[in-house]
């Protein structure tokens, strides 16, 4: 390897895509100007279990400028279901097994019936609301209560790729021995993403082509599901998605609006726009779904864990076997002898829920870690302190060493920042005018998610000495166009200002849809690959060349920086060489082959989150007044994006506690709030100020630069720390999600 | 909390009743004058974005919730979501693409890029339009004040930390 002084990667850069952001130039996927387009809209189903016996279409059909209403009964049938495979995986990644419209059956509230397809939005909106749907209703089936005696244990969850039952030891046997048990029976409601632009879809046909614009997590997870599903060859279908107006894992799958939005194109023979609801956004691309969790430890008096015992209840739609993982970390991340973990799932008339931030671990992490918290007060230690004395090098699980760990750093550090010491651990005890005090902490851990395929990018020098990075991932606020230029500047020895991404299109090199916080180690890892490839060219291509100044020189002691290649006191320019050479360009892939899956290390982010909150004591209200969080994501590549992102995953643990709620109204099965003016997410005046710590901690495992991506990690935890917040400023240990003012009066 | 600004409707006249079908609407946006064929029922918002390809307000939820369509009616912050196409003749609408009267960011839109005040961006024009208003009215003195008057622009990505410190910035340029 020659060697390059990294000088880009890290820095704290503003975002390259900042001002076409902030002017309103950038354009996401309904904002491409194309002649002729058409609006398309969707009708949902009024209810949630049943079947079509009829639709009446004419009056829709009357109304002026509609072109087409497509029902079952019209859409062309699909040609196949791909199998329901989380999209990291890099195969076609439908949301479910279920694609609507291709018979009478429905099997949750706001399935698609019909497609009113017209010149222009309002004709569509109004003539979708003239469609008159005659329905053949049955009880549905959709809450936990409802659900709860149908539960089954299913083999497998998650698409075939978690088990759906994990032990080792003996875990009844380990809460017999214990000291100290502490056990207790978590709620979740329904979450939903609701990124601020809701999904859609641009489609454009030319002949036999098909080009879309879809906000999507992956290009090449929609063009191979809607390949798949509509029968067409791969070559055939091109899919453009620059910017996506947030996703947090709804556009993570590819759900069925692409899908019908080429359909209705076809169908109408011109480009069709298809941008759901927000309503609809409850409805059409999956949701974390309600939950119960049950949470069992058992201790010696001195705080070593016996037992750890994890099971999970929540339903799931009625063709897939569907949890978010939420007890893969509990198993993993502290030293126990024993653990027994399980899945069960009942049939409900949903869809098949999906990721959502932090999936799994934001909730299951919730329940372990005020389980936590309550044992550190039965032991009367220092919560710190017991997480500490049941701290594990190793992967609790496999017995495999952390990858990277930087866990106890996390929890010194944080505590320090925060103010933990001397913390007087009796609740109650801390009072301000109306307010009780309290302060909490927990520990956050997010998998380094498996990775299956080769993931690539192309790098590509000019003679005049800038370079274009390209690789098919979207950005949907990740920052990604902004770190993998530094990350190529720096691959390539050249200055970040003279390098540039392209990304968003899969005519670019294949990379897998961006999620489980993967994107930036698997991104980084093939322009890190590509950007070496072709600085190896070009340093290659000098020695070996007697006109340059490097000639004969040892590639391994030639270094580049600022696009200059030098050893010892000779040197060229990458320009000076290609122009020399009477070369426009030099151009290298590369390719990143991820770790097997056998890789015999434990691969996990870790941080540690400490929330301080105020409870009004007579009127219940909770607001957290200040946020710390201390993070150990390996390589961070620019320090201010993944600040970022980790401030932002907080927020989201801080509406997870106190805020978001999906509320299912039994009898219809239909969500009663399906709104941003009544399903609460945060605003401004919920948000605290948030501090955080990066601790950078080398890995030479997980991918090239040691990258663990932060999207994820700073969630997980948050509603514990504010859980146990509460409990310490009340003295009440409540255990729904989310924490209302109802609970505390 | 919000001040009374002037009405949105001139009081003087009787509008003349048209539609249902498509009419003849004269749109000032930017200091342009714009004249498109549009239904009444066309709200502002989707005739800044599907027929005159201004994108720059955003459709977040088409229900007045989230503010990512806001824009300047008279100077006074509206959601165009909520807003009638045809009620705004007659009045100057300014959007994100017009702010800055050069090609200069305004002073708002570097602060948010130097305090990444945003991140997917999808919010950011409603966002950045509050709070030039804000900061017009005074009503930016302290956090808590900010924070009140942003909370009508529903961010995500969460960035609000960064959108307090953008606004803080400006406010306090001399």
């Amino acid at each position: 390897m020659t060697a390059t002084i990294p000088s880009a990667t890290g820095l704290p850069l503003d975002r390259v895509d900042g001002h076409a952001k902030v002017s309103g130039r950038a354009r996401y996927s309904t904002e491409i100007p194309i002649p002729d387009t058409a609006y398309a809209y969707v009708v949902g189903s009024r209810i949630a279990a049943g079947r079509v016996v009829a639709i009446d279409a004419s009056a829709a059909r009357a109304e002026e400028g509609v072109l087409a209403v497509i029902t079952h009964e019209t859409l062309p049938r699909i040609a196949e279901q791909p199998p329901l495979v989380p999209s990291l995986g890099g195969t076609a990644a439908p949301g479910q097994t279920f694609f609507p419209m291709q018979d009478d059956t429905v099997h949750y509230a706001g399935q698609q019936v019909a497609l009113v397809v017209a010149d222009t939005y309002e004709q569509a909106q109004h003539a979708a609301h003239l469609v008159r749907v005659t329905y053949e209703e049955r009880p549905p089936v959709t809450t936990l209560d409802q659900g709860r005696d149908l539960a089954y244990e299913p083999e497998r969850i998650f698409g075939g790729w978690i088990p759906g039952r994990t032990e080792r030891g003996d875990a009844a046997a380990g809460l017999r021995e214990a000291d100290v048990t502490v056990d207790g029976t978590y709620t979740y409601a329904a979450n939903n993403h609701n990124p601020l632009e809701a999904s859609c879809t641009t489609a454009v046909w030319d002949g036999d082509d098909l080009l879309l614009y879809d906000a999507t997590q992956g290009v090449n997870a929609t063009r191979m599901t809607v390949a798949r599903l509509l029968g067409l060859p791969m070559s055939r279908i091109r899919v453009v998605s620059h910017y996506v107006g947030g996703s947090f894992g709804s556009k993570a799958m590819i759900h069925a609006h692409p899908t019908l939005a080429a359909m209705a194109a076809r169908a109408v023979g011109r480009p069709v726009k298809l941008f759901l609801t927000r309503e609809q956004m409850f409805t059409s691309v999956g949701h974390r779904e309600e939950q119960e969790q049950q949470l069992t430890l058992g201790a010696t008096r001195e705080g070593r864990l016996t037992a750890v015992r994890h099971l999970k209840l929540s339903p799931t739609s009625h063709f897939d076997d569907w949890a978010e993982p939420s007890i893969g970390t509990s198993s993993q991340i502290y030293a126990c002898p024993n653990y027994e973990g399980a899945y069960r799932l009942f049939r409900a008339n949903t869809m098949t829920p999906t990721f959502m931030r932090a999936p799994g671990e934001a909730g299951g992490m919730h329940a372990l870690e005020c389980s936590m918290d309550e044992l550190a007060h039965e032991l009367g230690l220092d919560p710190i302190e017991l997480r500490l004395r049941n701290h594990t090098e190793v992967d609790a699980m496999t017995g495999h060493p952390w990858s990277s760990s930087g866990l106890r750093e996390c929890y010194a550090r944080g505590a320090d920042r925060f103010g933990w010491a001397g913390r007087d651990a009796r609740p109650g005890t801390r009072r301000e005018g109306d307010w009780l005090i309290g302060t909490g902490m927990a520990t956050a851990a997010y998998p380094v998610a498996p990775l299956a395929n080769p993931q690539r990018a192309r790098a590509r020098l000019y003679a005049d000495g800038t370079a274009v990075v390209q690789a098919a991932t979207p950005e949907f606020g990740t920052g990604v166009a902004t770190v993998m230029a530094q990350v190529a500047a720096d691959g390539l020895g050249i200055g970040v200002d003279r390098c540039r991404f392209e990304n968003g299109d899969t005519d670019l090199p294949t990379i897998a849809a961006a999620v489980g916080s993967a994107g930036a180690g698997m991104i980084s890892a093939a322009v890190h690959s590509a950007a070496t490839a072709l600085r190896r060219q070009l340093v290659d291509s000098a020695v070996r060349d007697p006109g340059s100044p490097l000639h004969g020189a040892d590639p391994v002691r030639v270094s580049v920086r600022d696009g200059v290649m030098t050893a010892d006191d000779a040197s060229e320019s990458y320009a000076d060489l290609l122009r020399r050479t009477m070369r426009p360009d030099a151009e290298a892939v590369g390719q990143w082959n991820p770790p097997p899956h056998d890789t015999p290390y434990g691969m996990m982010t870790f941080g540690a989150q400490f929330a301080e909150v105020a409870v009004d004591a007579d009127l219940g209200v909770v607001r957290v007044r200040r946020m710390t969080g201390a993070f150990a994501p390996g390589r961070v590549l620019n320090a201010k994006t993944a600040r970022s992102q980790l401030m932002g995953g907080m927020l989201w643990g801080l509406g997870q506690a106190l805020l978001e709620a999906n509320h299912m109204h039994p009898e219809t099965g239909r969500w009663a709030n399906a709104g941003l003016g009544e399903y609460l997410v945060p605003v401004n005046a919920d948000a605290p100020d948030v501090d955080i710590e990066l601790i950078e901690v080398e890995d030479d495992v997980v991918n090239p630069l040691g990258v663990k991506g932060v999207g994820e990690i700073g969630q997980v935890g948050v509603s514990a720390a504010i859980a146990n917040a509460v409990h310490h400023a009340t003295g009440r240990r409540i255990r729904t999600l989310p924490i209302t003012i109802e609970d505390l009066l | 909390m919000s001040s009374p600004g002037p009405a949105l409707a001139r009081g003087d006249t009787t509008p003349a009743e048209r539609g249902p079908e498509a009419v003849r609407v004269t749109l000032s946006v930017n200091g342009t004058e714009h004249e498109i064929h549009i239904e009444p029922r066309v709200s502002l918002l989707d005739a800044l974005r599907e027929r005159l390809d201004l994108t720059g307000a955003k459709k977040g939820c088409d229900q007045g919730t989230c503010g990512a369509c806001t824009v300047w009616v008279d100077g006074r912050r509206a959601l165009a979501c909520l807003t009638l196409a045809v009620t705004c003749e007659g009045h100057e609408i300014t959007t994100v693409e017009g702010l800055s009267a050069d090609a200069e960011p305004h002073p708002l839109q570097r602060a948010f890029m130097e305090q990444d005040a945003f991140q997917c961006g999808y919010c950011t024009p409603g966002q950045i339009m509050s709070a030039a208003a804000l900061l017009d009215e005074g009503h930016a003195r302290d956090d808590a004040e900010i924070k009140e008057w942003m909370s009508g622009n529903i961010c995500r990505c969460a960035a609000y930390p960064n959108i307090r410190a953008a606004i803080r910035a400006v406010r306090d340029q001399t």
